[in-house]
This record gives C-alpha cells, structure tokens and sequence, in this order.
C-alpha cells in the first residue's frame, strides 16, 4: 500500500490489538474503518485507570507513554516500586 | 591513597572555612559525602571540597566552572568558591581561579547546601528542578558553533556529556558482564539508538545546541544556604551545549519503565512547560522529542544496573530488572516506531 500524501511504501503494525499502516517516509499513520473508534475505546480505558488525571490543560490528552513504555501504561496494574528503596537509589544516582 | 585525598579535601575545606584560622577552632571534623572514583566530596561546616575524576579534561572543567561562577546563571548553579590560597591553585598563570589539584586531582570548593532527603523521594522538589532546568535550557549561552565569527572567547563550554556517559556505562557493563546473555537486550537496545545519542556524531539541528546539564537526577539538587535556601542544581561536571531533552530523559525513561508513578512525571512535566522549558513542544505528545534521550538513559540505568550488580555478585534486584526489561521492548520496536527522526 503506498501513503497517500508522499507515495512511500506504508506498513502494517499492530499495536495494542489494533492494525494499523504507518508510511516509512513522512511516519505518517492510515486508520481503517473503525480503528479510529478501537483507538478511541482503548483510550478510554486506559483514562479511567489512570489515577486521578493531573490538571492538563491540553485540548488532547498527551500520549501517555512512547509504544517501549511499560505494560501498565497501555492499561495493566502499576507495580509501586516507587517506594523501594532500590528506585530510592536510582533517583539519586548517575 | 583514598584516605590522602580525604585528608587533603578535609584540610583545603577547612582552611577556606576559616577567615583566619585561631588557636581555639571549633570545626566539626571534616565528613566524607561521597567516595567514588569519580567524585570524592568532603565537608568541613559550611565549606564542601570535591576531587574530581584523575585525567578530568581541566580545561573543559575549568569553562564549566567559569558558567557556574558567571552571573547569567546565579540562582540556576551553586556557585563554586574561589581557591584562596595561591599554593593550592591549579596549573599557572591563566588556570581558573576555581581549580586546585591533590593527588593528581582536580579540586574544587563549594559553599555546603541541604540536599534532597533520599529517605523521603514524596518530598523531592520536581516542580522546582523542572523550573531549574527550563531557566538553564533557556539561558542563550551560545557556543562556539553558533558564532561563525570565531571562537567565542576563551570559556567556550564544551559539549554536554550526556551520550558520553551513555557510551561508558555500556563499556563499563560489558567489561563487567562479557559475553553474558542479561547484557544481550541492553546492548540490542544502543545498537538501536542513532549514533549521535552513542556519543559517535555530533548531535543535529538546531536543539541540539542549548546549556544542559547532562546528568540530572534528585542528588544533582541543593538548597542553598542551607537548610532553606532556594533550591539549586550542583554538579556541572557534564555540562555543556546538547539536546535539553537529554535533561529531562532520566525522569521520563523512569516513566516509560513504570517505575516513576504518572502523576509525579506530569508534575514534572506540566512545570517544565509552564516555565517555558525549550526541550519539548508546548502541548501535546513531548514523545517525539523525548523517545531517543529517554531510550538512552534506560540503557544507561540497565547498563550500570548490570554492572554494579555484577560487582556485588549478585543478580540484578526488582527495580533494575524493570529497566532491563523496558531495554527488551526497546529492542523489539521496528524502527518505523520510533521517534528517531522526528525533530
């Protein structure tokens, strides 16, 4: 499938259980029908997860994590490791 | 020899300490804060000696200094103490008057100030280090790329060490851990990062040339005067014009790894914003910008996660295998995925 826009070679991933074609030229990204709504439903969920929203004063919601981040971003259980004394020291260390 | 260079940070701290030392002192005895290969740091009441790395490039150290003793950035850097006594200087005639040597040290002094309680990381100041940041990333201190006329004068900083340190916590791991099968998704993960963030190009475009830090974390932080003084960054050891994203990668790849909780990343983020930082866009998505610093430091934190484990014989604890784990998924990106050219 070429993009639209420049004509480069689009390809297919998937991510969070949703197929979609991004351009290996201008990483611009084609929704097909109903992915849109998919996307729409997974942001959903993953709002309603997310503890107490902080004050954006976005218009969109930013995305919340890049797609490396970690599983709870993308709607699992956070893990609190925020209070180990081993994340202590890493917040403290080069 | 440790032990020579404590004695010696301790004498030159307490000496600076005293306008005329008297018969009767009353100074506690000197304290060790810190004792590793890069950074020996003793202090003497309100006075704070650190030895620098032996083969510090003092040149380099010494226009890094020269920006945090400089007014543009009062209330931004601590300010270093000059070296009173001409026997304890550095080099010759033209050396920084900040720069004294021990032990084929570099040495510096510094006023002592109350740093981030680590026992208590709920009451760590990130909106005040965002505000920090946002000020230095915004300084305009132009380097010499910048001004085509010629060099830009005798203090001109050199590049922030960022992708430096990166490059060595990866050799430090790999001489730690060779060959070893834990290392494969950390190394996966650099080998995936442009060569600018492996410290083998210089960084592009036009962000690329901002005052960083280039190694915050809630230890680079000192209230000053102590114990309630505003808050300062410390450290300028790595400083330099780069890529301001790179400042704010460490937070933002703890982030990303789900080990620094949501809330508190926003917290961070929304002040940097709010005080006109320059390293992400004013709203919306900061990702693109962020993805290859904050991909660069999970190397990094994994890379000497694996390394400092290796060394205490034991196997990486919970929180590092996390960052470990976050170097897998990096890994496993296809490159279209990534933000590596955007911005």
């Amino acid at each position: 499938m070429q993009c639209p826009k420049c004509h480069a070679q689009m390809q297919t991933y998937n991510r969070n259980g949703i197929q979609i074609e991004q351009c290996s030229g201008c990483r611009g990204i084609f929704l097909d029908y109903g992915e849109l709504e998919s996307l729409t439903r997974v942001e959903a969920q993953w709002t309603q997860q997310a503890p107490p929203a902080p004050p954006a004063p976005q218009a969109y919601p930013a995305a919340p994590a890049p797609a490396w981040g970690a599983p709870q971003h993308h709607g699992g259980h956070h893990q609190g490791h925020y209070r180990q004394k081993s994340f202590g020291r890493m917040l403290f260390s080069s | 020899m440790t032990t020579a260079v404590v004695r010696a940070l301790g004498a030159l701290a307490h000496e600076t300490a005293h306008a005329r030392p008297g018969p009767r002192c009353v100074c506690p005895e000197p304290a060790v804060l810190a004792d590793r290969a890069d950074g020996t740091v003793v202090r003497c009441g309100p006075v704070v000696a650190k030895a620098h790395a032996a083969g510090t490039d003092t040149a380099a150290l010494s226009a890094r200094l020269g920006l945090a003793a400089g007014p543009a950035l009062a209330g931004v850097l601590l300010a270093p103490l000059p070296i009173r006594s001409p026997e304890d200087r550095a080099g010759h005639g033209d050396a920084s008057p900040y720069l004294a040597e021990s032990h084929g040290r570099p040495v510096t002094l510094w006023p002592y100030g109350e740093p981030v309680d680590p026992g208590n990381p709920d009451e760590a100041p990130w909106e005040a280090t965002a505000v920090l940041l946002a000020r230095l990333h915004r300084t305009g201190i132009r380097t010499g790329r910048s001004t085509p006329g010629g060099p830009s004068g005798p203090a001109a900083v050199p590049a922030m060490r960022g992708p430096a340190k990166a490059a060595l916590a990866v050799a430090r791991m790999r001489a730690a851990r060779p060959g070893e099968r834990t290392t494969a998704p950390v190394l996966a993960a650099w080998r995936g990062l442009p060569p600018w963030a492996r410290d083998e190009a210089p960084a592009p475009g036009h962000r690329a040339h901002l005052l960083c830090h280039g190694d915050l974390h809630l230890g680079q932080l000192v209230r000053h005067p102590a114990p309630h003084g505003p808050w300062l960054l410390i450290d300028v050891d790595d400083a330099g014009p780069g890529d301001p994203a790179w400042d704010l990668a460490r937070p933002a790849a703890w982030y990303a790894a789900g080990l620094l909780p949501p809330e508190v990343w926003f917290r961070f983020l929304d002040a940097y914003r709010a005080a006109g930082g320059p390293a992400v866009r004013a709203e919306g998505d900061p990702w693109p910008e962020l993805d290859v610093a904050a991909r660069a430091l999970t190397v990094q934190t994994a890379a000497l996660a694996l390394a400092k484990s290796a060394a205490e014989h034991r196997a990486p604890d919970e929180v590092e295998q996390v960052m470990i784990d976050a170097c897998a998924r990096i890994a496993a990106l296809p490159p279209e995925l990534t933000a590596e050219h955007s911005s």
